[in-house]
C-alpha cells in the first residue's frame, strides 16, 4: 500500500514565508492509509511521540484548534491535512518540512481525521493505554466537516 | 420412586423371544425381543441410523459419526499445525535466515500454537470421548446428541474462520497466550487478535458443549451395573477431563471478552492507566492456561492405562490408586497457574506457595507411573504398537515431567522462563505425554473404528522415526534455553553460538514430518487392504469390543449388564442383558450416577438440521461482531430461530415420549403392566 | 585476540551458509556476540541459581535412569512359564505378590515425597538468599523497555546528574546493582543469564531484579518476552568493570555532547538538527532533546547499535540510518534518506559522539 505520492511538497521549499490560505480546493487526493489499522495507529503513536498532544491536546485542543470537531480552518481533505503539517500554518502551527518523512506525514493525517470521525471506524484506533480524555477514535460519531474562509486573524497582512 | 423402571425386563439372553404382541387401534410399540433377531437388528439399524444421503450426513446425531469427524478434522488440523511448526524450524535451522520474515513468522508461530492447543489437543480428546464413551460404558448414543453435533460444526467454522483470516494474512501475530498490553487496542491494530479471540469462544462452546456432554453421559447414561467404583480409567478420564473443561474454560471466555470489549468498545480491564492491569490477564489466561495442559494429559492417562491392561494381560495394577491420582491431578491442576507467572514480580510469599504446589503435581504423576511400571511388570506383555507407543511415552514424559520439576523452583524457573529450554519442556510433556499416547490409542482403536488393522510393520516404524526425530527436534532445545536462547524469536544473531544446535532440532523435525507420513500411509492403506479386524482383536475388557467393529449404528444389540471391573474378562457365559427398551425409538436406559441401578427410560432426540444451522447463524454473528456491533442483535435473531427449530416438536420424536406411570390412564397402566410380564 | 576468534568464527558460518543454500543476509551481521550461558554464572545470585539447578539435575538424572531401567525391566525381563494360555487375560493377580508390588509403589511414591522436599527446601533457600540482599549502597538503575530498545538511566543525587543511555548497563564489579524495571508500551522481559534470572518489565508495575557481577567482563542478556515485530532483536549488554573504570565512564556520561572538531562534524550536526532525527533523539548540549528513541549524547561510546543488533561501526551506522527497516524491519525508525555528502557528514558527527 502506498501514500499519495506527494513528495513534491515536502521535500522542495518553495519560499521562507508561508500563506496562510487554504490553498485550492482539494484535489480529492485518497489517502489509502485511512483504511489501514496499522498505518492510523501508527499515526497515533506518531501524534504522541511528535507531540502534537503539546498544543491540541487528544482532539479537544488547547494552545491550539481542537481536531476532534466539525471545524477545519485549513480544509479537512487529506492533502489539506498534509499540507497543515508540512508548510505549518500562521499563529503557531510549526512546519514539520524535512522534519517528518512523507509516509509518517500521511499517517498523520490519516490519524487526524479519524480523530473527528472522518476515517472508516472499523479501521480506526482503539483506546490507548493511557488516561483516556475522549473516546477512541473508532467510537467517534462522524462530524460534517466544515471547512469556511480564513479566520481573520490568520490572514496575509494587506 | 416409582417410575418406569417396573417396565424393563433384566432377562437371560437365552430366554426365547417374546412374540410380536398385536395391538389394535394406536400407533403399535415395538420393543426388544417383540421381533425376530434379524428383523430387530434392521428395525434398530432404522431407528438409529443416519438419515440417507448427504442430507443425513449433515443432520446426523450419532456419536459415532460425529466423533469420526471430529477425529479427522483434528488431525487435519493438527497436520496443518505441523507444516507451521517445520516451516519455523527452517527458519531457524540458521542465524540471521530469511526465510521467513518476522511478520510471518511471528504469525506462524502465533498460528501454531493457538492450532495444536484450541484446534486439535482439546477437541482431538474431546473426540476419543464422543465416540468411545458411549461405547465403553454400555449405552446406544451419547447424551444430549444434538449438542454434540453443534459442538463439531462450531469447531469445524472456527477453525475455518482462523484459517481463511491467516490465509488473507490477518492471522493472528500476538503469541497464542495474546499477553496484554501487546494484544490490547495500542500494539496490535487491525483485526488480527479479534479474530483469535473469537476463535476462542469457536472452540471454548465447543470444548463445553462436549464436556456437558461426556458428563452426563458418565453419571446417567451408564449400563447396569457399571457402578462408578467399576468404570475403566478411561472413562474416568474423560469424566475428570470434561470436568476441568467446565472449570477452566470459563476463565478464558471471560480473559478474552475482557479483551474483546478493550478493544472494540474502549474498556479498560487491562489498561494500567485507567485503574485496570495488564496482570489480570495472565491470572485469568493461566488460570485456563495451566489446567489445560492436563485437560489434554489426563485423557491420555486414560489411553494409557487402557493399553496397559490390555496388552500386558492382566488388570491394571492399582485402579483406586490411579483414579484417586487423576483427581488430584485434576485438583491440583488448578492451584499452580502461577508458576507461569514467577516473573511478574509477585510477592516471594505467594510464589512459594505456588512452587509447593507445582511440585505436588509430581505425586501423583509418579504414582500413575509406578502403577503402570508394576502392570507391566507383573503381565506377560504383547510388543503391539500401541504398548510400543507407550514405552515411548514413558520416557518422554518423565523426562518432560523431571524438566517440569525443575521450573517449579522460582530461582530456577527466572532462569529458565521463556526460553527454549521451556519449549523442550512443554513439548516433551504434551508431545510424549499426550501426541505419544493419542497415536497409541489410535493404532489400538483403528480396528474398531473402522474394522480393519492398521499395519504393525509401518506402526513400528512410525514409532522409530516420531521418537528419533522428536528427541532430535527438542533435546537440543534443553541447551539453546541454558545457553540464553529465548522464544518466539525469529531470528538470532550468528555470534550467539545457537546455529548448530538449531540446525539439529530441524533435522530432527524433518525425522519427525517423515514419521507423521508414515502414519498416514498406513491409515490409507490399512483402510482398504488392513487385516480384518474382528470384534475383539486385542483381546481387550472394556464394553466396546463386545460389539461388532465397526459398530452397528445402535453399538448394541441388547444392552449388557457388567459384573466387574473388566467386563468382557470376566463376563460369565450367562451373562444377562437389558431388554424392554423400545426397538422403534431412540430410547437409552438411564441408571443412577453412583450405583448404575437402572432408573429410568430416555428417549433421545432423531437427526437433527438445526444443530448445523444454529452453528451457521452463530459463526457469521462471531465474524461479523469483530466489524459492527449491528452483527449482534441480527445474530440473536438467527440464533433465536435456530434455537425455536431446535426446539420445535418433532412427529418422530413426540411418538416416543413415554408417560410417566402417574400420567397414564388406567387402561394404559394395565397395558404397561401386561408388557412387563 | 577477542575479535581475531570472533572473524574465524564468522568465516566458518559464511562458508557453511553458502554451502547449505540458506539465504542469509550474513554481510550485514559480521561480528560476534558474546557467549551467554545460565551455567556460567559471574555473580552470586546466578551462582546460587547454578548450585540449584546442578542439584535437580543430577539427583533428577539419576530419577530418570532408574525409572527407565525400570520401565524396560518390567517389559523385557524374562518370564517363567505360565500353566494358562499367553493370551488368557489376569484377572485375579495373586495377592502376595500384588501386596508386595504395593509395598514398592508405596516406597516410589514415599521416594518421590521425599526429593520433592528436598527441592523445595533448596527453591526456598535459594530464594531467600536471592531476595534478601537489600543493601543501601546498592547502585540503583532505573531501566524502561521500549518496542524494541532499553532505556536505561543512572539514579542519582541530585537529579540533574541523571545519567541516560541505551542498551549498554555497565556496573562496578563487587557491588550490589539494583535495577527498576518498567515499561512504556508492552511486557518485556530483561534476562542476562551469566548474573541473575529475568524479570518482566510491565507497564504500570516497578519491578526490581538484583546482581552483582562479580568479575570483569561484557555479558550479553535479551528481551525474553515476546514484544512483538522485533522481539527478537533487542539485545542489550551489561558491562562489568573495576570501580574506578565505572566512574570513570560515568563522569563522562554525565558530560554534554562534545563540540565538533571539525567541518564535517559541525555540518553533520546541522544534518542532525534539521533533519528528522532531532524529532525523536537527544544530544544533551544541542536543541534535540526527544525521548522517543535512545539518546545519542555519548553514542561512540556504546558498542553496538539498534538494541545490541550490529556493531557501531561507520558503516552500520550510514546503513542504519539510511534504511534501518531493512535490518530490522517494523522497528520505529523511519528510512531518511539523505544525499550522499550529508550522511557522510551525519555519520563523522555520530562518530564525534565520543
Amino acid at each position: 500500500m502506498q501514500p499519495p505520492a506527494a513528495s513534491r511538497i515536502n521535500s522542495v521549499s518553495l519560499s521562507e514565508l508561508r500563506p496562510g490560505e487554504p490553498g485550492p480546493p482539494a484535489a480529492e487526493v485518497k489517502n489509502e492509509y485511512e483504511e489501514n489499522a496499522y498505518a492510523m495507529n501508527e499515526g497515533k503513536r506518531l501524534y504522541e511521540w511528535f507531540n502534537c498532544v503539546g498544543c491540541h491536546a487528544h482532539g479537544g485542543g488547547g494552545m491550539g484548534p481542537p481536531l476532534m470537531d466539525d471545524k477545519w480552518l485549513y480544509g479537512s481533505q487529506p492533502d489539506q491535512v498534509f499540507k497543515t503539517i508540512v508548510e505549518g500554518r500562521p499563529n503557531g502551527m510549526p512546519s514539520f518540512r524535512h522534519k517528518i518523512p512523507d509516509y509518517q506525514v500521511w499517517q498523520l493525517a490519516a490519524y487526524v481525521r479519524s480523530m473527528s470521525g472522518q476515517a472508516p471506524f472499523d479501521a480506526a484506533p482503539g483506546r490507548s493505554d493511557d488516561m483516556n480524555t475522549t473516546k477512541a477514535e473508532q467510537a467517534k460519531g462522524k462530524e460534517e466537516p466544515k471547512s469556511g474562509t480564513v479566520p481573520k486573524s490568520a490572514e496575509m497582512p494587506k | 420412586m416409582k417410575t418406569e423402571t417396573e417396565t424393563l425386563a433384566v432377562v437371560e439372553e437365552e430366554e426365547e423371544e417374546v412374540a410380536a404382541e398385536q395391538e389394535e387401534g394406536e400407533e403399535e410399540e415395538v420393543r426388544e425381543g417383540d421381533l425376530p433377531e434379524e428383523e430387530e437388528r434392521r428395525l434398530l439399524e432404522k431407528t438409529w441410523g443416519d438419515d440417507p444421503g448427504f442430507w443425513g450426513w449433515l443432520t446426523s446425531t450419532n456419536h459415532k459419526s460425529i466423533g469420526r469427524r471430529f477425529i479427522i478434522t483434528a488431525f487435519v488440523f493438527f497436520l496443518l499445525g505441523g507444516v507451521l511448526a517445520v516451516l519455523m524450524r527452517v527458519q531457524l535451522a540458521r542465524p540471521e535466515n530469511t526465510f521467513l520474515g518476522p511478520d510471518i513468522y511471528n504469525q506462524i508461530f502465533t498460528m501454531h500454537g493457538t492450532t495444536m492447543m484450541f484446534l486439535f489437543a482439546i477437541p482431538v480428546m474431546g473426540a476419543f470421548a464422543t465416540y468411545l464413551v458411549p461405547l465403553m460404558i454400555g449405552t446406544r448414543n451419547i447424551a444430549f446428541p444434538r449438542l454434540a453435533a453443534f459442538s463439531y460444526w462450531i469447531y469445524l467454522f472456527g477453525g475455518i474462520t482462523l484459517y481463511a483470516f491467516f490465509i488473507m494474512n490477518i492471522g493472528p501475530d500476538q503469541g497464542w497466550f495474546s499477553y496484554v498490553p501487546l494484544a490490547g487496542p495500542e500494539f496490535s491494530p487491525g483485526k488480527r487478535v479479534d479474530i483469535w479471540s473469537q476463535l476462542i469462544n469457536f472452540t471454548e462452546i465447543s470444548a463445553l458443549a462436549t464436556a456437558v456432554e461426556v458428563i452426563t453421559t458418565v453419571f446417567r447414561l451408564r449400563a447396569p451395573g457399571l457402578s462408578l467404583h467399576r468404570i475403566p480409567i478411561f472413562v474416568w478420564a474423560m469424566l475428570i477431563m470434561s470436568f476441568m473443561v467446565v472449570f477452566a474454560m470459563p476463565a478464558v471466555m471471560t480473559s478474552s471478552l475482557f479483551l474483546t470489549l478493550d478493544r472494540l468498545v474502549g474498556t479498560h480491564f487491562y489498561n494500567a492507566a485507567e485503574g485496570g492491569d495488564p496482570l489480570l490477564w495472565q491470572h485469568l489466561f493461566w488460570f485456563f492456561g495451566h489446567p489445560e495442559v492436563y485437560i489434554i494429559f489426563i485423557p491420555a492417562l486414560g489411553y494409557v492405562s487402557s493399553i496397559v491392561q490390555t496388552f500386558s494381560r492382566r488388570k491394571v495394577f492399582g485402579y483406586t490408586a490411579l483414579v484417586l491420582s487423576m483427581i488430584a491431578t485434576g485438583f491440583i491442576g488448578f492451584g499452580l497457574w502461577v508458576h507461569h507467572m514467577f516473573a511478574t514480580g509477585l510477592p516471594q510469599l505467594g510464589s512459594s506457595f505456588f512452587t509447593a504446589a507445582s511440585m505436588m503435581i509430581a505425586i501423583p504423576s509418579g504414582t500413575q507411573i509406578f502403577c503402570w511400571i508394576a502392570t507391566l511388570w507383573s503381565g506377560r506383555p504383547r510388543f503391539k504398537t500401541p504398548l510400543v507407543f507407550v514405552i515411548g511415552f514413558f520416557f518422554i514424559f518423565v523426562a518432560g515431567g523431571l524438566t517440569g520439576v525443575m521450573q517449579a523452583s522460582v530461582p530456577v524457573d527466572l532462569q529458565l522462563h521463556d526460553t527454549f529450554f521451556v519449549v523442550a519442556h512443554f513439548h516433551y510433556v504434551l508431545i510424549g505425554g499426550a501426541v505419544f499416547p493419542l497415536f497409541g490409542a489410535f493404532y489400538y482403536w483403528f480396528p474398531k473404528f473402522t474394522g480393519r488393522m492398521l499395519s504393525e510393520g509401518l506402526g513400528k516404524l512410525n514409532f522409530w522415526l516420531l521418537f528419533v526425530g522428536f528427541n532430535l527436534t527438542f533435546f537440543p532445545m534443553h541447551q539453546l534455553g541454558l545457553n540464553g536462547m529465548p522464544r518466539r524469536v525469529y531470528t538470532y544473531p550468528p555470534g550467539t553460538g545457537w546455529g548448530n544446535l538449531n540446525l539439529v532440532a530441524t533435522i530432527g523435525g524433518v525425522v519427525m514430518t517423515l514419521g507423521v507420513l508414515t502414519f498416514i500411509a498406513n491409515v490409507l492403506i490399512s483402510r482398504r487392504r488392513g487385516r480384518v479386524a474382528g470384534d475383539n482383536p486385542w483381546g481387550a475388557d472394556t464394553l466396546e469390543w463386545s460389539t461388532s467393529s465397526p459398530p452397528p449404528s445402535y453399538n448394541f444389540q441388547r444392552l449388557p449388564v457388567v459384573q466387574g471391573r473388566e467386563p468382557l474378562w470376566v463376563r460369565t457365559e450367562d451373562a444377562p442383558v437389558v431388554e424392554g427398551l423400545r426397538v422403534d425409538c431412540r430410547e437409552v436406559l438411564v441408571t443412577r450416577t453412583l450405583d448404575a441401578e437402572p432408573d429410568n427410560i430416555m428417549a433421545l432426540p432423531s437427526p437433527s438440521i438445526w444443530p448445523l444451522m444454529l452453528a451457521l447463524a452463530v459463526t457469521p454473528t462471531f465474524i461479523g461482531s469483530i466489524f459492527t456491533p449491528w452483527a449482534l442483535p441480527a445474530g440473536m435473531l438467527l440464533a433465536g430461530g435456530a434455537l425455536i427449530g431446535w426446539g420445535w416438536p418433532k412427529p418422530r420424536d413426540e411418538r416416543c415420549e413415554r408417560k410417566r406411570v402417574e400420567e397414564m390412564t388406567d387402561e394404559e397402566r394395565r397395558k404397561e403392566a401386561a408388557r412387563a410380564q | 585476540m577477542k575479535n581475531e576468534k570472533c572473524k574465524i568464527k564468522n568465516e566458518k558460518w559464511k562458508t557453511s551458509a553458502s554451502s547449505s543454500g540458506f539465504h542469509f543476509s550474513f554481510f550485514i551481521f559480521n561480528f560476534a556476540f558474546l557467549q551467554q550461558s545460565v551455567l556460567d554464572p559471574a555473580g552470586p545470585q546466578a551462582a546460587r541459581i547454578g548450585r540449584l539447578w546442578w542439584l535437580m539435575f543430577y539427583v533428577e538424572a539419576g530419577v530418570f535412569v532408574l525409572v527407565g531401567a525400570a520401565v524396560l525391566v518390567a517389559v523385557f525381563r524374562k518370564r517363567k512359564e505360565r500353566k494358562k494360555s499367553s493370551d488368557e487375560p489376569d484377572t485375579s493377580p495373586e495377592p502376595k505378590r500384588e501386596r508386595r508390588m504395593t509395598r514398592v509403589v508405596t516406597g516410589g511414591i514415599i521416594a518421590t515425597v521425599l526429593i520433592l522436599f528436598v527441592f523445595l527446601a533448596g527453591s526456598f533457600y535459594t530464594g531467600r538468599a536471592l531476595y534478601s540482599t537489600d543493601d543501601e549502597r546498592a547502585l540503583s538503575i532505573k531501566v524502561t523497555g521500549h518496542q524494541w530498545w532499553w532505556d536505561v538511566e543512572y539514579d542519582a543525587v541530585p537529579a540533574s546528574d541523571t545519567v541516560r543511555t541505551a542498551n549498554e548497563i555497565h556496573v562496578p564489579v563487587g557491588r550490589l546493582v539494583k535495577l527498576r524495571l518498567t515499561s512504556t508500551d508492552v511486557i518485556h522481559s530483561l534476562w542476562v543469564p551469566n548474573l541473575n534470572g529475568k524479570k518482566d518489565l510491565i507497564p504500570g508495575h516497578e519491578i526490581v531484579l538484583t546482581f552483582q557481577a562479580d568479575r570483569e567482563g561484557e555479558f550479553r542478556g535479551q528481551c525474553a518476552e515476546y514484544c512483538g515485530y522485533q522481539h527478537a532483536h533487542m539485545g542489550f549488554k551489561v558491562v562489568a568493570e573495576a570501580p574506578e573504570k565505572f566512574y570513570e565512564w560515568m563522569n563522562q556520561q554525565r558530560a554534554p555532547a562534545p563540540e565538533p572538531a571539525n567541518e564535517a562534524e559541525a555540518r553533520g550536526r546541522e544534518v542532525f538538527l534539521k533533519g528528522p532525527c532531532v524529532m525523536c533523539h537527544s544530544v544533551r548540549g544541542t536543541n534535540a532533546a526527544g525521548r522517543v528513541g535512545p539518546e545519542l549524547t555519548h553514542l561512540k561510546s556504546r558498542t553496538t547499535i539498534a538494541a545490541a543488533t550490529l556493531p557501531n561501526t561507520r558503516g552500520h551506522l550510514a546503513g542504519w540510518v539510511t534504511n534501518s527497516q531493512e535490518i530490522k524491519p517494523g522497528n520505529n525508525m523511519p528510512p531518511v534518506p539523505l544525499e550522499p555528502g550529508e550522511l557522510q557528514a551525519l555519520v563523522a558527527y555520530l562518530e564525534s559522539l565520543k
